[in-house]
């Protein structure tokens, strides 16, 4: 039984041993988390899930019915319970199309993050451990484009991709439009990783693999890497807020993701010019639910800053 | 203090020269110049002679350098969408977001400064509770949300305030200015509140921070030892150690304000700098792009200048560790 049962084991262990730890615990006690963190959930699971949990498909053009335009939410008078929080112009459920938006937004969302901690991590741990030269143009880098707000310099980018591929197809929309905001997002990561690696460096573990010879690669990659990680994680959390809010920010401006695929931003965009007739709920509510995921992811980063804080315990 | 600002200016003409030479580039190699001007079917010595008239087939530094001296007199070529001079389209937008930008910082710094005030010296009170509940949401609700909702309930329910556009303007020369008819403020209004909250939530809990830390000192307890008047003490000693920082961040958010007004001139379909930039984003429209390159970076190294010459003249403990210590 032995033999077997510690490979088979090994992610319960891992569990068991989360569940008993500091971080469980300090979620268990804070309430504010628990509360985002469900919030949080609620929001994936809705946007992962949304071809089967959605009561309607927003991108079967067949399914529409202009008699249906325009309905407002169930419980004001002429609404349907057919559409919950009623529907726009076209005839589509907003409850549906929220959640198709959500998922796209995430989708950017999380695509962005990952990419820009990859560039980030790795430009600070090359910066912080190779120094010199290569340190001071990395730092020069970012220090220009911290000097610079990141949604300009996003829509910088956006702007020479339009022009560089002027008939870009969908897939390549997105991939700008990722790259666009992950070029801006990186700056963060590589300061914060190249300031741990500058004291993690001079530590005796570091030293000693000099000493018996493993290749700086390894070193950065095996030793020093896993001793930097716990600031980017927290990073990283809130960045997804930010993330998101920049694709909205972008898709609200007409130059995000393309309108064949609607996100939260680009479903306020639409429902702004519905406003003056009175159709409030075809922005308040993709505005709602992406106050209510950046909030929740905000928070959620708030919590896990302090609770990996070793002098805050 | 001299050779500060040298260095400075020197960092400055750097920063300034790289985005030059990044703006340059789009211009030159994004999109073949020759057959934006001339369409697809021009002959192979008409695009020659054309390539040569443009300098086109100079070397790149010649180019470069050509490009920069033009860009000095405020020359950025043609908008290929417009098909005007881009130089006349920026003239013709700026005072908007001038004016935009002016009215919206001055309401970040007239409420932001005294409410920081106000929530520091009555912490715990409800009404300082309410202060810094809106602030937060004034830090983390996006500046595109902001200006919808104030749109929904100023000028859709309550029909107070116009949502879009200049309204009646005041020609004086080549500048125009809405600040000068009651119309032109109350379209004003909304604009520049949504512009206003974020800087004015960010300098409001700044000075609350910064005063709570101030009050705290020997030379506050002092100062009422000496029984002088609470209002002397607040603000005559107080808030003046509050200002470094307050400073730092109301000048980096002045350019936060020219940036952000992009979003703002987008809701309230303001005709400033702002939306002629994403127009010119959206179709790809490389001179104009370049110019407000150009242009916003002039104005973010010209505000980091100047916030670093106000340290001099606010905290004196810096003349004379500067002139001194070098």
């Amino acid at each position: 039984m032995a033999e077997t049962s510690t490979t088979a084991t090994a992610p319960m262990g891992a569990l068991a041993r989360f569940l008993d730890g500091d971080v469980w615990h300090s979620f268990k006690q804070s309430p504010t988390a628990m509360v985002a963190a469900v919030i949080a959930l609620i929001c994936v699971v809705c946007a992962v899930f949304a071809p089967w949990l959605a009561p309607h498909n927003p991108q079967d053009v067949a399914s529409l019915q202009l008699m249906d335009a325009r309905l407002p939410p169930a419980w004001v008078d002429e609404g349907q319970m057919r559409y919950l929080l009623g529907t726009d112009d076209q005839g589509r459920d907003i409850l549906s199309s929220l959640m198709y938006g959500a998922r796209i937004s995430l989708l950017v969302g999380l695509a962005s993050v990952l990419l820009s901690m990859v560039i980030g991590v790795g430009l600070g741990l090359l910066a912080g451990f190779v120094g010199g030269r290569v340190d001071s143009i990395i730092m020069r880098i970012c220090d220009v484009m911290l000097s610079f707000p990141a949604i300009l310099v996003a829509l910088l980018i956006d702007g020479v991709g339009r022009a560089v591929f002027p008939n870009a197809h969908e897939a390549l929309a997105f991939t700008v439009l990722i790259l666009a905001i992950s070029l801006t997002g990186w700056v963060q990561y590589a300061r914060i990783v190249r300031g741990s690696t500058l004291v993690e460096r001079q530590k005796e573990y570091v030293q000693a693999a000099r000493v018996i010879g493993v290749s700086p690669l390894r070193i950065m990659r095996r030793h020093v890497l896993p001793n930097v990680l716990g600031p980017v994680l927290v990073l990283a959390t809130i960045q997804i807020a930010t993330a998101i809010i920049t694709e909205a920010t972008l898709s609200f401006l007409g130059v995000g993701v393309p309108p064949t695929s609607p996100s939260l931003g680009t479903l306020i965009r639409i429902g702004q010019d519905f406003l003056f007739s009175g159709e409030w709920w075809i922005t308040i509510f993709p505005g709602l639910v992406l106050v209510m995921i950046a909030l929740s992811v905000n928070l959620l980063g708030d919590w896990l800053r302090d609770a990996l804080n070793p002098r805050l315990r | 203090m001299l050779a500060f600002v040298i260095r400075r200016l020197m960092q400055a003409l750097i920063v300034m020269l790289t985005v030059a030479l990044i703006a340059f580039m789009l211009f030159q190699y994004v999109g073949d110049p020759v057959t934006n001007l001339m369409g697809q079917d021009a002959t192979a010595e008409q695009r020659a002679q054309l390539r040569a008239e443009l300098g086109l087939d100079q070397p790149f530094i010649v180019q470069f350098a050509h490009f920069i001296g033009n860009a000095v007199q405020g020359e950025f070529g043609i908008s290929l969408r417009q098909g005007r001079k881009v130089s006349a389209l920026i003239a013709e937008r700026f005072p908007a977001t001038l004016e935009l930008a002016a009215v919206a910082a001055f309401i970040g710094l007239a409420l932001g400064v005294p409410l920081g005030v106000y929530a520091a010296l009555r912490r715990g009170r409800f009404m300082s509770q309410v202060v810094m509940t809106g602030s937060l949401l004034g830090v983390s609700l996006p500046n595109f949300l902001i200006g919808i909702l104030l749109i929904l309930v100023f000028s859709v329910l309550l029909k107070w305030l116009p949502s879009f556009g200049r309204g009646d303007v005041v020609q004086i020369g080549a500048m125009s200015f809405g600040l000068l008819t009651w119309d032109g403020i109350r379209h004003l209004l909304l604009p520049a509140f949504t512009l206003a909250l974020f800087p004015m939530a960010l300098v409001l809990r700044l000075v609350r921070s910064e005063m709570l830390e101030v009050l705290r000192t020997d030379y506050i307890k002092f100062a009422r030892a000496r029984g002088l008047p609470d209002r002397s003490v607040y603000f005559g000693h107080a808030l003046k150690n509050t200002l470094v920082p307050v400073i730092t961040i109301a000048g980096l958010q002045l350019g936060g304000i020219i940036a952000f007004a992009i979003i703002t001139e987008t809701v309230f379909q303001w005709p400033g700098m702002g939306l002629l930039f994403i127009q010119a984003v959206q179709f790809a429209d490389i001179p104009v792009m370049a110019a407000y390159l150009c242009l916003i970076a002039l104005v973010f190294v010209v505000i980091n200048l100047v916030v670093d010459l106000l340290y001099f003249a606010v905290d004196p403990r810096l003349r004379i560790e500067r002139s001194g210590g070098h």
